[in-house]
């Protein structure tokens, strides 16, 4: 059953009579939209005793011709119609349907300027951080109280206990892609024997922790962000406050902790598993044997490269677990500022981690400690 | 009234592990009615209602909305959600976009309308909830929890469904706002010729304006008919539900109300009469 309008105007100067038949309804709005725009100008008569069904996008056309061309009246309308007419009628306030209606240049400019202040801000909120974080973590362990080591203990297992696997498997993998390229390289200059020192070195220094720090940032930086930002939407941060628990001491502080113990010991494990996987490939395609690639190794690995790594450990440890409470903290308002945060935890942590890196090398060569 | 029920329910059986919530439910929905349903807590309401809108599979029985079996494999809910409209209990806004946004969602889905009247009808329907203008470009997080039910429902109303589910619509609201809310419920069902799946505890919304209401305890329907013929019910629970002294107080005020010339309940207008009740206390 289609809405037919056909004009019947006389063309005297009275309205025009547009008939309108069948439903007006929500599915045919796009319809009787059209039909209505196209009416004759000036006053138009709608009749409205043909029509079977109306809903209210049927009732509001039919009010907004009525509002828009004044002198128009409808004719036969039914009592339901008429009520229909006078509520939609009613309901004809201006609204505000965009939040932001400023040209995009200005918007633009805008955006720039929050982007800016907005960094200012996170960095001097994020260095707030830290100092509230050192604060509360003194204060906690001189009070009677103490520090929650039960909340230590599980954040180790699921940050350290449960990554083992995932950790172990990538640095074993490493290993035997440094070892790999490390041969085919060395061949050429007849020194595959110092593949053994490729792996021992860049593994205990450098990439076991590194890439760990790194795995464990996208594992536990994203985990601890989203854990504390849904909880700040569903106010249990203000609950805890209320209840006289300081969030600091109670979510951050073993965090932190937890992760500043378990990167230096799953870095080892990593490094170790690194080089379980370069001395397979040693020994199976250069043919060295396990015995001779352990000596060898300790020949060729000073101490002072695990110690570097193991030094490097816990600063990396820290950061990534102080970058995501802190994220997950500035978590306000939407679910989607829990992804946005939980984003940034992970990108800020890995750039943290990297940058931290960068420093100690030079730090350690200023030193003198190589 | 004869005509077919908008929602029929029959043998409903739904159990998560080992408990079991519903036992051979039966229920009925006619069209026109506002049908209040109501139940202890975790006496399965919302389950109830999450099985009729299709988010729920039940481990057995059938469900016909507008006569299609949403529990058939080959039942098509895109089509039939076209015309319901659900107003969850916490509103389940989209909390990236605004409320007129949040709004035009469904009529962005299933709707190709020119953008000025997708807008104009944002607008109406935010207006005929009873929000200010201003709510429209607001986000959720920004509004207080009323404004934010009156949102919700101004979602679920805009495809004009014939059939709408509220769950639990005046919780958390000030009496005053509750009262707005069963008045604007009421409006329009009157003017829009609405069917009404309701489910409350708030008394006054059930002595105010259902026309029937469905009591579920022991996992099914024990009893179905307006608050009057309830009370005269010889079941301890439905005892204690309505004559206790929260529900004589409701039925009190309801009395009060009618007494004062104020017809709650005028006749819907798809035609079903739905005569005001006086409280049975």
């Amino acid at each position: 059953m289609a809405t037919q309008a056909a004009d019947t105007g006389d063309g005297t100067g009275r309205p025009h009579r547009l008939p309108l038949e069948g439903e007006l309804t929500i599915d045919r709005a796009a319809g009787l939209e059209r039909r209505l725009a196209e009416a004759p100008a000036g006053p138009l008569s709608l009749d409205l005793a043909g029509v079977t069904r109306i809903d209210t996008v049927g009732a509001w056309l039919v009010h907004r011709l009525l509002r828009d061309r004044p002198g128009s009246r409808v004719e036969g309308a039914s009592a339901g119609v008429t009520r229909l007419l006078a509520e939609v009628a009613a309901a004809d306030r201006p609204c505000s349907i965009r939040p932001d209606p400023r040209p995009a240049w200005l918007r633009e400019i805008e955006k720039a300027g929050e982007a800016v202040i907005g960094a200012v801000n996170t960095m001097g909120a994020g260095l707030g951080f830290v100092g509230t974080m050192l604060l509360v973590t003194l204060r906690t362990a001189l009070s009677g109280r103490g520090i929650r080591w039960h909340a230590v203990s599980q954040q180790m297992e699921a940050t350290g206990i449960n990554a083992l696997g995932i950790v172990g498997l990538m640095s074993f993998l490493i290993g035997i892609v440094i070892a790999q390229q490390g041969a085919v390289q060395l061949e050429q200059f007849g020194a595959q024997v110092f593949t053994i020192n490729l792996i021992g070195r860049a593994t205990f220094r450098e990439l076991g922790i590194l890439l760990t720090a790194i795995m464990v940032a996208g594992r536990s930086a994203s985990a601890f962000a989203a854990q504390i930002g849904t909880m700040k939407l569903n106010e249990e941060i203000d609950a805890m406050r209320t209840i006289g628990l300081d969030p600091v001491e109670v979510l951050v502080v073993p965090r932190v902790i937890a992760l500043t113990v378990i990167l230096p010991l799953l870095g080892f494990y990593a490094s170790i598993l690194a080089v379980i996987g370069g001395g397979l490939l040693c020994w199976t395609s250069l043919d060295i044997p396990p015995a001779t690639y352990v000596q060898r190794i300790r020949e060729v690995v000073p101490m002072s490269d695990f110690w570097i790594g193991m030094a490097k450990a816990p600063f990396f440890g820290a950061v990534i677990a102080l970058t995501g409470c802190f994220q997950g903290m500035q978590v306000a308002g939407t679910a989607e500022s829990v992804g946005a945060r939980t984003t940034i935890a992970v990108v800020q942590s890995i750039f943290l981690v990297i940058v931290l890196d960068a420093f100690f090398a030079v730090f350690f060569t200023a030193i003198g400690f190589v | 009234m004869g005509e077919a029920p908008v929602i029929s329910v029959r043998g409903l059986v739904n159990r998560f592990g080992t408990q079991v919530v519903h036992e051979g439910l039966d229920l009925d929905v006619l069209p026109g009615e506002i049908l209040g349903v109501v139940g202890g807590s975790g006496s399965g309401k919302s389950v109830l209602l999450r099985s009729i809108i299709g988010l729920q599979h039940p481990a057995a029985g059938t469900i016909r909305v507008f006569g299609e079996e949403v529990t058939s494999p080959e039942c098509d809910l895109l089509a039939l959600s076209r015309r319901w409209g659900v107003l969850f209990q916490a509103g389940a806004l989209f909390s990236g976009l605004t409320v007129a946004e949040n709004v035009q969602v469904p009529l962005r889905e299933h709707l190709a309308l020119p953008e000025p009247l997708m807008d104009e009808i944002a607008a109406y329907k935010i207006a005929m909830v009873g929000l200010p203008g201003e709510a429209g470009a607001k986000y959720p997080a920004e509004l207080s929890g009323g404004m934010r039910k009156r949102a919700a429902l101004a979602r679920a109303l805009a495809m004009d469904p014939a059939l709408l589910f509220l769950d639990e619509p005046t919780a958390g609201l000030d009496p005053v706002g509750a009262a707005a809310f069963d008045q604007l419920v009421l409006t329009l069902r009157n003017t829009m010729g609405l069917t009404l799946f309701l489910i409350t505890h708030d008394l006054d919304t059930l002595m105010t304006i259902c026309d029937r209401v469905a009591v579920i305890a022991e996992k099914r329907v024990l009893a179905v008919g307006s608050v009057a013929e309830l009370t005269r019910l010889d079941h301890p629970w439905v005892r204690d539900y309505f004559l206790g002294p929260r529900g004589r107080a409701a039925a009190g005020a309801q009395a009060a109300r009618i007494a004062a010339g104020e017809r709650a309940v005028p006749a819907a207008a798809g035609g079903s009469a739905a005569p005001a009740q006086a409280g049975g206390a």
